[in-house]
């Protein structure tokens, strides 16, 4: 529940963060960045260790922490001898209360965008569901944006809340804390965090700073009004996609990605059955039974990625775009493909 | 190396002109840093946005074949020495014909690890740009200067086929070959590691995997229609992060690879998660030298050892 307009706000003294982690970690399965080489990545926080907030982003996409890579959804057994062969059984999930602690506001805002598939009247996902509404999400306010960042022409930005339970805003030797939701006074409460503070304008002014720190900017406002069509069948994807491999990794580290694949895996007389991350860039993703591929060159899945983000996602839900402007997919793309190009070829695009 | 574009420019603009190929394989300014972007050129617009500097990693023969199965057009292809001998791959294997190339080759002097330089600089880069020896990186107000030789991909530190082997037309002169480099110091130092360690280390090297296959994408030797990972009708390999899958997949692209890698770098190079990839392709590499004399891609009138037969062989 968003609180609106009752902006609170708390000081959270640096010198106590040891001591608050270790508070929050009595009601809550914590998770956060660590860093690993030469790049943070989120895992769950052991006892004692702490959140590094001293990153600029993980390198993959935190999205796994509530949608893994692979996730077991059932378990059988297959000895005719056993009581339950052959009986789907759901497999024991942990959906106890977790906090993501200094998750970048892109990224929570993403999976906003994903509920929108998981989440519907029609259908939910009980998987995806019950792990999101489990996870208090702590976002960490971006003071130094990177140059490959867009998010403020993606819908989003560096002190976005929406998505977000708590911004912490790091002010040097104390972070704010702005409450957004219940869920983030919740977490509040177990932190003992109390320290209340009129911080609005020292907020505010730290935003408009951070927001003229990006420099990178997409155009989306003709996304809407092309024709489908003529965006489909438009010149420019073979130049565009030459250059492409077909590897997922702009799939695997997007945060707002969220095709699955359903596999069955049999060892012994055990199995189970999971699903998996996929990816639009392989020919696999696409394959009938009968053999025939109707995304069968790698123009086509280039194509698909970005006509899916950038306009059948537009047309569908009326919300923008499918992109938080994280800038993964640019950094990481081994031959650099680069959405912010792409769109705004899509979206200047006459035909 | 820069100073290799104008003549690169020239050389493909006049085969453009006279009919002699249809389409230019080259590079692009790419828009992040130390990247560029592979890209084909038919027009004379098309040739001004050509590039060449230390940050074109990626191997160009996987554009000849892999995503244009059905090119009929002449293709003029820029070859470093690796893209070179990836060609001749090609065409030893009846990927592609001799005659539908020209081939613009490019004398090497390496190409920079741009992780390497992510990791030395320590802060945001805006922008790196090379002269000659060095190479120049960039932040706000920051600025640093770093030896090439000292940033080089580690397979291009101990390359010694720097020079492209087969080519129409050279866009410099030859360089000098690296001399006295110990190509395989890594191998040994893991052969003789007892079994359990080398088992820690592989399965070290592999935890950060993500299952992407960008290292096989970026393979000119993984031009398979259907890898084996991805096959169905019945599938062989299991589709999670499962280490055993994951290993497998390596260990088999590594096996596929023998005989056939040219120690080119792109699986490393296009890895998201920094894999040394390569660990494995180098044992193969390492094996093939010492049992046959073998380096894959030097001559188009050999055939490889493993799709031939000498008694001389070693069992």
């Amino acid at each position: 529940m968003n609180l609106g307009y009752t902006m609170k706000v708390v000081r959270i003294d640096k010198k106590n963060w040891v001591g608050d982690i270790e508070n929050l970690s009595r009601s809550y399965r914590l998770f956060g960045p660590v860093k690993d080489d030469n790049f943070h990545r989120f895992e769950e926080l052991d006892k004692d260790k702490l959140p590094d907030l001293d990153y600029f982003n993980t390198r993959l996409s935190p999205k796994s922490i509530v949608y893994p890579q692979s996730e077991t959804m059932f378990e059988y057994c297959l000895d005719e001898r056993k009581k339950d062969h052959h009986v789907m059984k759901e497999a024991s999930k942990d959906y106890s209360q977790r906090a993501v602690i200094g998750i970048r506001p892109c990224d929570a805002a993403a999976f906003l965008l994903v509920k929108r598939n998981f989440d519907t009247p029609e259908c939910k996902d009980p998987y995806w569901v019950k792990a999101y509404e489990a996870t208090t999400f702590v976002g960490l306010a971006c003071n130094n944006p990177h140059s490959a960042c867009f998010c403020t022409t993606a819908g989003c930005g560096p002190f976005h809340e929406d998505g977000l339970d708590i911004l912490l805003i790091d002010a040097g030797n104390h972070y704010f804390a702005k409450i957004i939701t219940s869920k983030g006074e919740n977490l509040l409460k177990a932190a003992g965090w109390d320290t209340k503070v009129d911080a609005g304008k020292e907020i505010e002014s730290m935003k408009q700073n951070a927001e003229t720190g990006i420099t990178s900017f997409i155009a989306t406002n003709k996304l809407k009004d092309k024709i489908t069509a003529d965006l489909f069948d438009a010149p420019f994807w073979e130049d565009m996609a030459f250059a492409c491999i077909n590897c997922g990794t702009c799939t695997y580290a997007c945060p707002t990605c969220w095709c699955f694949d359903i596999q069955d895996e049999v060892h012994g007389c055990s199995g189970t059955r999971m699903r998996n991350w996929d990816s639009c860039m392989y020919p696999l993703f696409t394959l009938h039974g009968s053999g025939y591929n109707p995304r069968n060159t790698g123009m086509q899945r280039v194509r698909q990625r970005f006509m899916h983000k950038l306009k059948y996602y537009v047309d569908k839900y009326d919300n923008g775009i499918q992109c938080v402007g994280c800038g993964r997919c640019v950094s990481l793309c081994p031959v650099n493909i680069d959405i912010r190009k792409i769109c705004n070829t899509m979206n200047s695009y006459e035909k | 190396m820069i100073e290799y574009i104008n003549k690169i420019k020239e050389i493909s603009e006049r085969l453009l002109k006279e009919g002699i190929v249809d389409i230019i394989i080259g590079f692009r300014k790419g828009t992040m840093p130390m990247m560029n972007e592979p890209c084909f050129a038919k027009s004379p617009e098309d040739i001004k946005n050509l590039v060449w500097d230390s940050n074109c990693g990626i191997n160009l023969a996987n554009y000849l074949t892999n995503y244009s199965a059905d090119r009929k057009e002449k293709i003029g292809i820029i070859a470093k020495g690796c893209d070179s001998r990836n060609i001749v791959n090609h065409i030893i294997e009846n990927k592609i014909k001799r005659d539908q190339l020209f081939i613009i080759g490019v004398p090497c002097k390496g190409m920079v690890d741009r992780r390497k330089i992510v990791s030395i600089f320590e802060r945001e880069i805006k922008e790196v740009t090379e002269e000659k020896n060095k190479i120049i990186v960039k932040s706000d107000g920051f600025e640093k200067i770093l030896k090439k030789a000292e940033v080089l991909q580690e397979n291009c530190a101990i390359c010694i086929h720097r020079n492209p082997v087969v080519y129409d037309e050279l866009v410099a002169d030859l360089v000098e070959e690296q001399k006295d480099v110990d190509r395989y110091e890594d191998v040994r130092r893991i052969e003789a590691m007892p079994v359990e360690k080398k088992y820690k280390l592989f399965d070290d090297l592999l935890s950060a995997c993500i299952r992407c296959y960008a290292c096989r994408n970026a393979c000119p030797l993984c031009y398979c229609p259907t890898c084996f990972v991805d096959e169905s009708r019945p599938q062989w390999v299991g589709k999670s992060i499962n280490p055993v899958d994951i290993r497998t997949f390596h260990f088999l692209r590594a096996f596929h690879c023998a005989g056939r890698c040219t120690d080119c770098g792109a699986c490393e190079s296009a890895c998201p998660m920094d894999i040394k990839v390569r660990t494995f392709t180098k044992k193969l590499e390492k094996d093939c030298f010492e049992l046959y004399g073998w380096e894959a891609g030097m001559s188009l009138d050999e055939r490889p050892p493993l799709d031939t037969y000498k008694f001389d062989y070693p069992d």
